[in-house]
């Protein structure tokens, strides 16, 4: 096992190094140069000069790439242009609340989506397969913040049940009411895919023979479906829910949007509209390192719930 | 063109139909796909009012027999705004994934023919590709670009390349081992015929089924990036745009955002609902379980 996880980290390199001079070339390939956004277009060329300097946008582009390559794999995402903060520093004070907005979202996926895809697939073609089929493709055609609107018109502003926008707040009671409303409505879209994997997977489950094997045996059907099909039908909700996770937080960004909620995707738009292209750099490569961590761990939890996999 | 048709197995062609007819919620989808480009077509007859025509006199109406859907805060006619934004939606939707479906295609088509370190060294690009979500991609490309029209499509198309890389290496490769490509091989076609040739007709209905799924995709991409004002600029009417500009009068005016986001919703629906029923049609291991 610690040799397959050595080998898994090992394999997560080349793909480190590719998205760092992606994210190199993008910001690169911005129209003007990082100065000219920082200063205008009436800047004169003697303080451009400078600034490009400050920056090393002076130097030979090869050096600027190693520059940027050991910076970034150090850890030294540099300092917001906007707010002469570290990105670090910025991003570290956000990340609490996109992190509990999506932790929260997985959970109210996997608690409503599990039993749904369950249900649709053990009455497979009969009105709850279709009902949880209908459900689940509604729920994927909607874009984060669609839903989101739709229930802060109709459970903020109509029923007043929570408050439009959100504030902070000590009180775990107002904190809950604060993220409930964006929790549910990420939540909703995550229990549509975990509906529709868990029942494709529950499907192809209860036909293997394994199945048909324990049910001759007279293996109690609560323990048949519990144990026999349920177990091996999670491994590629693992993989889907890691999969998604990405999606998620670029979901975030909208909803945040939406609720008015401090996060990720706030400072992200923020830095859009700023034109602050150090916290924008930093931001990318610490979202495609999260993402790429993402993948590693999903892999791993794949390994321990499906013994099947081989760690060689 | 006769050429190009040879290889392609019999079963194929009947494949759409089939799968209407089979999974009658899909006939939902067409009709729904049929209403919308209607009245995306012929928008300039169905829209009751010019889309643009501000009128002061008729600021934030609710829906009325003479605005259906009501009016915006400049007293422009939400329905005519809607009619017109089809047109973005679909657009958008269309070229960006008919760009991303071609370059995709081919470098898959590609990187699975010549295989070793090549398809290595792709395959790897594509899974960075990945790693950044379609919405964040999009949105940092928009950004850096300048919001119109033909960037946002650029954008969007961007952001869906790497999936059809896959889509598109994985039959190549097993289509790469069988007799009619060994045989055109041996007769000494050179690799760009077998590779537009003998294996693109192949796998171009596996392509052209998920290209209806990211269209879905392509469009909720194009509502976001409208939606924080990354989209086609104003006046022109965009379904994000307008949910945009009436989020600011949620409180007071919800036909402003109630109207554009069902439309946003019906389209990537009925598109989602077309897919999804055609790739069980076409892969083989779902067979029987529509």
């Amino acid at each position: 096992m610690t040799r397959y996880i050595i080998r898994r980290l090992l394999a997560a390199i080349p793909t480190l190094l590719a998205m760092l001079t992606m994210v190199f070339v993008l910001v690169r390939l911005v129209p003007g140069d990082a100065a000219m956004a920082m200063l205008g277009d009436q800047a004169s060329e003697v303080s451009l000069a400078a600034l490009r300097a400050k920056l090393g946008l002076d130097q030979p582009i090869g050096v600027q790439y190693l520059a940027f390559l050991r910076d970034m794999l150090g850890g030294n995402f540099g300092v917001s242009m906007s707010s002469g903060r570290p990105v670090l520093e910025e991003v570290a004070r956000v990340l609490p609340y996109t992190l509990e907005l999506t932790a929260s979202a997985i959970l109210i996926g996997a608690i409503f989506g599990l039993p749904l895809g369950m249900v649709a697939a053990l009455r497979r073609n009969a009105w709850p397969d279709y009902l949880s089929r209908i459900l689940s493709l509604t729920g994927l055609s909607f874009p984060g913040f669609v839903s989101g609107i739709l229930m802060l018109l109709a459970f903020a502003v109509y029923l007043r049940w929570f408050p439009v926008m959100s504030t902070a707040s000590d009180n775990f009671v107002d904190h809950i009411r604060n993220l409930a409303l964006p929790a549910l409505n990420l939540g909703l879209i995550m229990t549509a895919y975990i509906t529709r994997v868990t029942r494709s997977s529950m499907l192809n489950v209860l036909g293997e023979d394994y199945i048909r094997t324990a049910r001759a045996k007279g293996v109690p059907p609560r323990r048949l479906i519990l144990r026999h099909g349920l177990r091996n039908a999670l491994i590629p909700v693992v993989t889907v829910v890691g999969l998604y996770f990405g999606t998620l937080i670029g979901n975030s960004v909208l909803v945040e949007m939406v609720f008015t909620r401090p996060g990720l995707g706030k400072l992200i738009l923020g830095a859009l509209q700023a034109r602050d292209y150090t916290l924008l750099q930093g931001l990318m490569v610490i979202f495609a390192s999260f993402v790429i961590l993402v993948n590693i761990l999903t892999d791993l939890i794949y390994a321990v719930v499906d013994p099947r996999v081989s760690y060689s | 063109m006769t050429v190009v048709s040879e290889p392609i197995p019999a079963r194929k062609p009947n494949v759409v139909l089939q799968t209407l007819n089979r999974n009658r919620l899909s006939w939902v989808g067409v009709g729904l796909l049929a209403l919308i480009l209607l009245s995306a077509i012929f928008a300039p007859l169905l829209a009751p009012h010019d889309p643009l025509q501000q009128n002061i006199l008729h600021r934030l109406e609710g829906p009325s027999p003479e605005f259906w859907l009501g009016t915006d805060s400049y007293g422009r006619d939400v329905l005519s705004r809607l009619l017109y934004g089809t047109r973005v939606s679909l657009l958008v939707g269309f070229l960006s994934v008919l760009i991303a479906m071609t370059v995709g295609s081919a470098i898959g088509i590609f990187a699975g023919y010549v295989g070793g370190m090549v398809d290595q060294v792709i395959m790897g690009l594509v899974d960075v590709m990945l790693s950044f979500p379609t919405l964040l991609l999009g949105l940092m490309v928009a950004a850096m670009l300048g919001a119109s029209l033909e960037n946002l499509i650029i954008a969007i198309a961007i952001t869906e390349t790497a999936p059809f890389v896959r889509i598109a290496r994985a039959p190549t490769i097993s289509a790469k081992r069988k007799e009619y490509v060994e045989a055109g091989r041996a007769l000494g076609f050179s690799p760009l015929r077998i590779m537009g040739v003998h294996i693109l007709p192949n796998i171009l209905s596996d392509i052209v089924v998920v290209a209806s799924l990211w269209m879905a995709s392509a469009i909720r991409t194009e509502a976001s990036l409208s939606f924080i004002g990354l989209g086609v600029q104003p006046p022109t009417p965009t379904w994000g745009g307008m949910i945009r500009e009436g989020f600011e009068n949620i409180l007071s005016s919800w036909w402003l955002v109630v109207f554009p986001s069902l439309a946003i919703l019906l389209t990537v629906l009925a598109l989602n609902i077309l897919g999804d029923a055609l790739r069980d049609a076409i892969d083989p291991k779902l067979k029987g379980e529509s």
